[in-house]
């Protein structure tokens, strides 16, 4: 039967409702708050995998820069003289001031705090900063945050650095930095709570010091230590090994050993009696043992330990790069390397400087001639070859998903 | 001329307050909302994608944190009103001509930032501080004993940061109460139980109402209370979600906890309006 209704889309139109004015309004509000959701991307600057600067990137950036007679310094705590005598030389020989400010705790925050101002563009209000080998290093590079180093301006870095610290693996051939120090990461411990001498990593797990263990915050220096615990090696470890080192961790943490996870806090936690043993940097525990009179133990477990370096880097929207370059290089003459490494008892770039301290010990007498010719053959600030067999290196990340899985791994231990 | 200004006037006194708002509430807010649907990275960047998946692995990955803030914001609450009303009560009834002196000592520690002011806890409170040091040496606590990193030592430098936001809305509705009515109770022969009960804290709710909102809502997000005098055993979500920000970089997580708190927030609030059977919950908050 042929049916005598009109066609079926003029009923849907007589007998449907149709978009009012306000509907209108509605439904283009709703996309234009949809849009406005899609706009609000964050941008990243970078490629996720890090490329070689290109060959005239260093003549570019220095193209046209002047002194401007000061330089804004971001370093960490327990890393120079609190009287800063190096940088008062610096500023009397050059004219330079420096502003000192020790802003960086940990590696995570600080790249957090001054990506988005990179990012834009922006000055970070530091022409120089010490920034650690680790993942966000790499961040640092890979987003094109980091100004490339025209050596022709450190003529003393070639003339006395380290040789090896060109053939890095973080960045080979000092592109974006030079070291600042390196450092090892063992263990603290109160000899005055611990009476049993520490040897060894698995010492952190033992149920006598429950409650009263500090570990580190830092997803890399903290997964280390698991790793270790289970004999690997972490440069060399796997996703697999990742996941058994986080048990391990865990098992320490459900077992109430752990205290808490620290940033450079740790040191005053140590001080206080919060822990009685933690993990440590070579360095501060020596510098809190003179300046508070403490008697706080350092060891590089028998599994073994890790090296890192802390490198000066310009970050690319510095105001003042020409005198930041300047103030790197000047922390490469022998005499300040050496100033510098009797204060913070980390491992000095510079070999010249132990001569140097050797030195300066000559001239002193009594206990600041032990304390000082004690640093000069300090394994822990000129180590020797054989002394690097014991360390390792952190784990080296090939791509960002793989260094997202190893956080997404360990964060939780650290937060939970 | 006249007209236009009398239509215009009350656009005009609004447009400071509303520019405000939705430069430093709206935008924050739909750009958080927009961050936590994104996907990516910090280096190469985050791109919306409308991935709510991320709600559910944040939630399901903090789910502890979560739970274990809003137990901490309810017993804070808790405490506080048991601490908070004798105090109120005795200010509003028995502070005669110093009610004023007392109101000022109540709010003299706010002349101090209240993590400098959590930080000098740290140094009361530590394993061999001034509080414990002394009953660790005299042989009265073992020396593993310790305060500092477990929920007590939050909670209770949450209960000190917020006990005059509970004390004063307290206050205010005590104060209120026309002495005459509670006469008129003890006239009609209600004892002194009977009248608190009947009488002075049904006219109090509406203050002890108050007093929850200004402090279970921010005692539950908190973090710094978490992060100055707790541990890793009793992380907040507002530890998490600064942490997620400001240490991974990982902004679409940070967001999407930041809005799910908000969520829950919101229903515990309205549900508590709800069940004590305050109508306008907003009306007698901002009283």
């Amino acid at each position: 039967m042929q049916s005598n209704l009109p066609d079926p889309s003029l009923i849907r139109g007589l007998t449907q409702r149709r978009l009012g004015r306000r509907d209108a309004l509605r439904v283009s509000g709703l996309s234009a708050f949809a849009m406005a959701l899609a706009a609000c991307g964050v941008k990243g600057t970078g490629s996720t995998a890090p490329s070689a600067p290109a060959p005239d990137a260093v003549a570019k950036y220095w193209a046209g820069k002047t002194s401007n007679g000061k330089v804004d310094f971001a370093n960490w705590p327990l890393y120079m003289d609190p009287k800063h005598p190096e940088l008062k030389k610096f500023t009397a020989a050059t004219g330079v001031k420096v502003n000192y400010q020790e802003v960086i705790q940990e590696m995570g925050p600080w790249f957090a705090k001054v990506q988005p101002q990179l990012a834009a563009g922006q000055s970070i209000g530091y022409d120089l900063m010490v920034i650690t080998n680790g993942i966000q290093f790499k961040q640092f590079v890979s987003s094109g945050f980091l100004a490339p180093l025209d050596h022709a301006k450190l003529p003393n870095y070639k003339a006395n650095a380290d040789p090896s610290y060109a053939n890095t693996a973080y960045d080979k051939g000092n592109v974006y930095s030079v070291p600042w120090t390196s450092g090892i990461t063992g263990i603290a411990y109160d000899p005055k709570k611990i009476t049993r001498p520490i040897t060894k990593l698995t010492d952190l797990w033992d149920p006598a010091f429950k409650g009263k263990v500090g570990m580190f915050s830092d997803t890399q220096e903290l997964a280390n230590f698991g790793l270790m615990a289970l004999g690997l090696n972490p440069d060399e470890s796997t996703a697999e090994d990742w996941k058994k080192a986080a048990e391990k961790l865990k098992e320490q943490k459900n077992a109430g050993q752990v205290r808490n996870y620290y940033d450079q806090s740790y040191i005053d936690a140590l001080g206080k009696g919060e822990v009685w043993i933690t993990q440590a940097w070579s360095g501060d525990v020596f510098q809190k043992n003179v300046s508070d009179g403490t008697d706080f133990k350092f060891v590089i477990p028998q599994e073994g330990g890790t090296i890192w370096t802390d490198n000066f880097a310009i970050p690319i929207t510095a105001q003042n790069p020409l005198d930041a370059i300047k103030l790197m290089d000047f922390f490469y003459e022998v005499e300040n390397a050496a100033t510098l490494a009797e204060f913070i008892s980390y491992v000095c770039p510079v070999p010249a400087a132990q001569e140097q301290i050797k030195k300066d010990a000559a001239k002193l007498s009594g206990d600041d001639k032990a304390a000082m010719e004690a640093i000069a053959s300090s394994p822990l600030v000129f180590p020797a070859p054989s002394d690097y067999a014991k360390l390792h290196y952190y784990v080296d990340f090939k791509t960002v998903a793989e260094q997202q899985q190893f956080q997404s791994i360990f964060e939780p231990i650290v937060l939970a | 001329m006249g007209r236009s200004r009398r239509v215009l006037a009350p656009y005009l006194l609004i447009l400071p307050g509303g520019l405000w708002l939705l430069l430093f509430f709206v935008i924050p807010m739909v750009t958080m909302l927009s961050l936590s649907l994104q996907q990516g990275d910090i280096v190469s960047g985050y791109a919306f994608t409308g991935h709510w998946q991320t709600y559910v692995d944040a939630v399901v990955n903090y789910r502890t944190q979560l739970v274990r803030s809003l137990i901490y914001g309810a017993v804070t609450t808790i405490v506080l009103i048991v601490v908070a009303f004798p105090v109120a009560y005795w200010i509003a009834f028995y502070g005669g001509r110093r009610k004023p002196t007392y109101l000022f000592l109540l709010l003299l520690p706010f002349f101090v930032s209240f993590v400098l002011r959590t930080i000098s806890w740290r140094y009361i409170l530590t394993d061999e501080g001034m509080l414990l040091g002394p009953l660790k040496s005299a042989g009265i606590l073992p020396e593993s004993f310790n305060i500092l990193g477990t929920s007590v030592a939050v909670i209770s430098g949450l209960v000190y940061n917020f006990l005059p936001f509970m004390v004063l809305p307290i206050y205010v509705a005590l104060e209120r109460i026309d002495p005459r009515v509670v006469e008129a109770a003890r006239d009609l022969y209600a004892d002194p139980p009977t009248a608190f009960r009947k009488v002075i804290l049904p006219l109090a709710l509406p203050g002890v109402f108050a007093g929850v909102l200004m402090t279970f809502v921010p005692a539950s997000s908190d973090y710094v209370n978490s992060a100055v005098l707790g541990s890793s055993s009793t992380t907040m979500i507002g530890q998490v979600i600064q942490s997620q920000y400001l240490t991974s970089s990982n902004y679409p997580t940070a967001s999407a906890l930041s809005f799910t708190l908000m969520a829950v927030l919101l229903i515990g609030v309205f549900a508590y309006a709800r069940a004590l059977g305050t109508e306008d919950v907003m009306k007698v908050a901002a009283r």
